[in-house]
């Protein structure tokens, strides 16, 4: 066991270390890369213009995303009336009124829809709420974006209400109160800052999604008014100015890249330290 | 009371307990390892006070206490294990055959300083390559067969595995694991082998068979052993040294400790009064 | 958790369908009906969308049969359609992701799990979390505007110069294609194989690491040889769970990957993957065959992931307890 080997042996393992840390922070430096770059290319072009002029028409340079923003901002409320009480409600029920049979089939069934593609969600949805009534709609695309959000508030709600102490809970049963109570005053309350940052969580996690509404919602160079008709989104406005041959719609891309980025960057930061501040962050 | 005990034989530890007592003339035994004066911390909680002695070479050295004692610190800094935690902190010398071992080369340290842990802990590996690991790592050049059935014998696990070398080591029952454990450190050759209370996860039937084992190993390596159980050092060792929070109280060879100890804590100790 | 409830109800047990009505003037029995309702209705989505899948492919799946997975023709006018260019680019494009994205994701998780202190650890993973987040549309952005071009003036020339004999390396480039595809999908599934990979190198037990270390292996040998091994199964997961997100990732690959339908050997040619072609062709599509023919395609993409997510699971949660478990 010669001391040259074990020098090199020595070698080999610094240097291995060294790289496993170059691969940390390359990874990491890809973020700040992302964000730089939005920055640099998005920021000059946001101005109030963006956030309240119309797209002028194709050529024309010049023009915003208010109809964009809008349209996201209608469909991810939306979104959440459908897709949180389903999962909120539910979760409540895994964690506080099943046996296990029925309790494995809901959360098999959540965690298999939380594994498909989001193009396929949009599919689904297409076949149920856009042909029957055969033209798009900002409801399709809530749909969508509804059922994306059941399975993270539904899987996240069973954790917290389950992570609540026993204490807590047999302490208000010993006071006479009835089970739906207890959850109601106690339970639901005591878990309310995870299950919050779930939601918030899914929130942003669907406000960034394009390909489900890419036929569902599908887009819409003015303003949409109610919920029937086809409604721009900030996510596909992205995509299409992306792929167009133009460079004014490159510019305005960019800018709507950042703010997208930015608003579900701060969801996710939001949530992650209100969190923080209790229990640990479920991963999504 | 002294913080050390005083050792009833002559020792070269640069220390100043150095008297043998009148008692007998104390033939000087070579001393594989030496700790002297070794202050230990975890950040700025003091774990280890002063703590002197001798390791004798080929012989079996207990480190007995009540929980908490550090006896486990004590005998993780000998192969500088505490490393791996960074708010550890060693004050003193530790010398392996002389020389200080915090200041060589822990990697090469450790080869000549084998450990067995509490709970048996073989890698995901087959039986063969678990004992290989240690030779195939430093580059032995031997038969590694030979040397991996040498190893086995010396743990007494041989016969029970020879035909399932290359089966996995997880299917081996929870004491057979441990004696893997300790082929797998004999087959570096270390010069001391560090137990660290190696039965007390196993069933009574193979505790006593390890307990055999450490009998026949100190004619191969030094053995030093914390453990919680009396008995069992009162079976196995040749020295043993009573621990209570961090201090040395007594350390003597085994008979006397138990038979006539010193220091009325160590009379309270192995009668049960406490611990 | 279920808990008996007959003890908070004031009457006792009664017979028939009296007991239904009396039951619901318990609060308590609504509101396990009413949750129950909600769950059940979980269950009926996902029901439903495997059904509409499957019911509204079925055009295709009787025009075409098992052929429809192995030709290589798409073509709307004749009403040709099989889905084997789309099934080669999402495999292409996915393999070429994992190639760069997993030893890069196992080196960062090991740095995480095995040198960075916690706090450096915590707050690296908080950054690579919110790396998951990122949409995928701007993913899109950076591959058209940045990558694309990359691979024009960069990388194209590096590998096709001294190695372009190659089948993988032949050909001239447009930027777009299946490795810029491939390298665009690298970036987003790193995060996933850092974050599994890292829990799961995490949850070795501590001792197996300072075994190695007490036969006087160095660092890295302990961690190559001993921890990265016991977590195996549960880095194999964090890779399939990269690959299924691979699989169905739609929007930057669809910017990226140049939507040519054809197969070709050369990473730097263009070509489609299934979730680019549903995207590109889906609101275009005239006819039944057309339509259903992307459904079908859709289904295929829905199983691919539900068979490797299932797995991935299986894996992580294997090694999670193995964990717990070693030692006797």
């Amino acid at each position: 066991m010669s001391s040259g080997r074990l020098r090199w042996r020595k070698f080999v393992s610094n240097f291995m270390l060294a790289m496993t840390g170059v691969c940390a922070f390359v990874s990491v430096l890809v973020l700040f890369f992302i964000l730089g770059y939005l920055v640099f290319n998005g920021g000059t072009s946001i101005n109030w213009d963006f956030f309240t002029k119309l797209p002028k028409p194709v050529g024309e340079s010049g023009g915003g995303m208010a109809n964009a923003i809008v349209g996201s901002g209608k469909i991810l409320l939306l979104a959440s009336l459908m897709g949180v009480p389903i999962g909120f409600l539910g979760g409540i029920y895994l964690a506080e009124f099943t046996g296990k049979g029925m309790a494995s089939v809901v959360r098999y069934a959540a965690d298999l829809l939380n594994g498909v593609p989001s193009i396929v969600i949009g599919i689904f949805a297409y076949s149920l709420v856009v042909l029957p009534f055969k033209h798009f709609s900002a409801y399709a695309g809530a749909f969508a974006l509804g059922i994306m959000m059941i399975p993270i508030t539904l899987r996240s709600t069973e954790e917290f209400l389950k992570s609540v102490p026993r204490m807590l809970r047999e302490g208000a049963m010993a006071l006479g109160a009835s089970k739906w109570k207890t959850i109601a005053s106690v339970i639901v309350p005591a878990a309310y800052r995870g299950i919050l940052t779930a939601i918030l969580l899914a929130l942003a996690r669907v406000a960034g999604e394009t390909a489900p509404l890419l036929f569902t919602a599908f887009g819409n160079r003015f303003e949409s008014h109610g919920w029937s008709q086809p409604t721009a989104t900030l996510p596909v406005m992205i995509y299409t100015y992306a792929v167009s041959p133009y460079d004014d719609w490159h510019r305005q891309a960019w800018a709507a890249g950042l703010v997208l980025l930015g608003l579900v960057l701060i969801i996710n930061i939001l949530a992650r330290t209100i969190l923080s501040r209790g229990f640990a962050v479920p991963r999504s | 009371m002294q913080a050390s005990a005083k050792p009833e034989f002559s020792v070269n530890i640069v220390t100043n307990l150095t008297t043998p007592t009148s008692r007998e003339t104390a033939a000087a035994l070579p001393l594989r390892m030496t700790i002297s004066k070794v202050n230990f911390f975890y950040g700025p909680k003091q774990i280890l006070f002063d703590i002197s002695m001798g390791i004798a070479d080929k012989k079996v050295t207990a480190l007995i206490g009540p929980s908490g004692c550090g006896k486990s610190t004590l005998l993780r800094t000998l192969n500088r294990m505490h490393e791996t935690v960074n708010t550890s902190r060693l004050e003193g010398e530790i010398l392996l055959d002389g020389q200080n071992i915090l200041a060589q080369d822990v990697t090469a340290l450790r080869r000549r300083i084998g450990m067995v842990f509490q709970r048996p802990n073989p890698f995901p590996k087959s039986i063969f390559d678990n004992v290989a690991y240690g030779l195939r790592i430093n580059g032995y050049k031997g038969s590694l067969a030979d040397t991996v059935e040498k190893s086995l014998r010396h743990a007494a696990l041989w016969d029970e595995v020879k035909d399932h070398l290359h089966k996995s080591a997880y299917e081996l029952s929870g004491g057979q694991q441990q004696r893997l454990c300790i082929a797998r450190a004999l087959a570096v050759e270390p010069e001391v082998l560090l137990m660290d209370e190696p039965c007390s996860a196993l069933d009574p039937i193979s505790t006593a068979k390890i307990e055999e084992l450490m009998v026949e190993l100190k004619n191969l390596t030094t053995i030093v052993i914390v453990t919680h159980n009396m008995q069992q050092a009162a079976r196995v060792s040749d020295f043993t040294a009573f621990l209570l929070m961090g201090q040395i109280i007594e350390f003597s060879p085994t008979p006397h400790l138990f038979t006539t100890p010193s220091d009325p804590r160590t009379e309270a100790y192995i009668t049960g009064r406490f611990g | 958790m279920a808990t008996t409830t007959t003890a908070l109800k004031g009457a006792g047990p009664v017979q028939g369908s009296r007991s239904f009505f009396l039951k619901l003037r318990d609060g308590d029995e609504i509101a396990r009906l009413i949750t129950l309702i909600f769950a059940t209705t979980v269950v009926l989505i996902t029901a439903a969308l495997v059904w509409e899948l499957w019911v509204n492919s079925a055009l295709p799946r009787q025009k075409f049969g098992f052929h429809f997975f192995v030709t290589s023709v798409w073509d709307p006018i004749m009403e040709q359609y099989g889905a084997l260019p789309f099934i080669y680019g999402t495999m292409v494009t996915s393999a070429v992701a994992l190639v760069i994205a997993v030893p890069l994701g196992i080196g960062a998780a090991i740095f995480l799990a095995e040198l960075a202190p916690p706090r450096v650890s915590d707050t690296l993973q908080f950054f690579i979390d919110l790396l998951a987040a990122v949409p995928s549309v701007i993913y899109g952005l950076l591959g058209v505007f940045i990558i694309v071009p990359v691979m024009r003036t960069v990388i194209y020339p590096a590998l096709n110069k001294p190695f372009g004999y190659l089948p993988i390396f032949k050909g001239p480039s447009y930027g777009v294609g299946f490795m810029t595809a491939g390298i665009v999908l690298a970036i987003m599934v790193i995060p996933y194989i850092i974050s599994v990979s890292r829990e799961v190198l995490l949850s070795v037990p501590r001792d197996q690491r300072e075994a190695a270390l007490a036969l006087g292996s160095t660092r890295w040998e302990s961690t190559w040889k001993v921890v990265v091994p016991f977590a195996k199964t549960g880095i194999m997961g964090s890779i399939f769970l990269a690959l299924a997100r691979a699989l169905g990732e739609t929007m930057a690959v669809t910017m990226v990957i140049g939507n040519t339908p054809k197969i070709a050997a050369s990473l730097f040619a263009p070509g489609y993957s299934i979730a680019a072609v549903i995207a590109n062709e889906f609101t275009e599509a005239t006819g039944d065959l057309y339509l259903q023919s992307l459904i079908a395609l859709g289904l295929v993409l829905f199983l691919l992931t539900f068979i490797l997510n299932g797995l991935a699971r299986l894996l992580i949660v294997v090694t999670t307890q193995k964990g717990s478990e070693v030692g006797g």
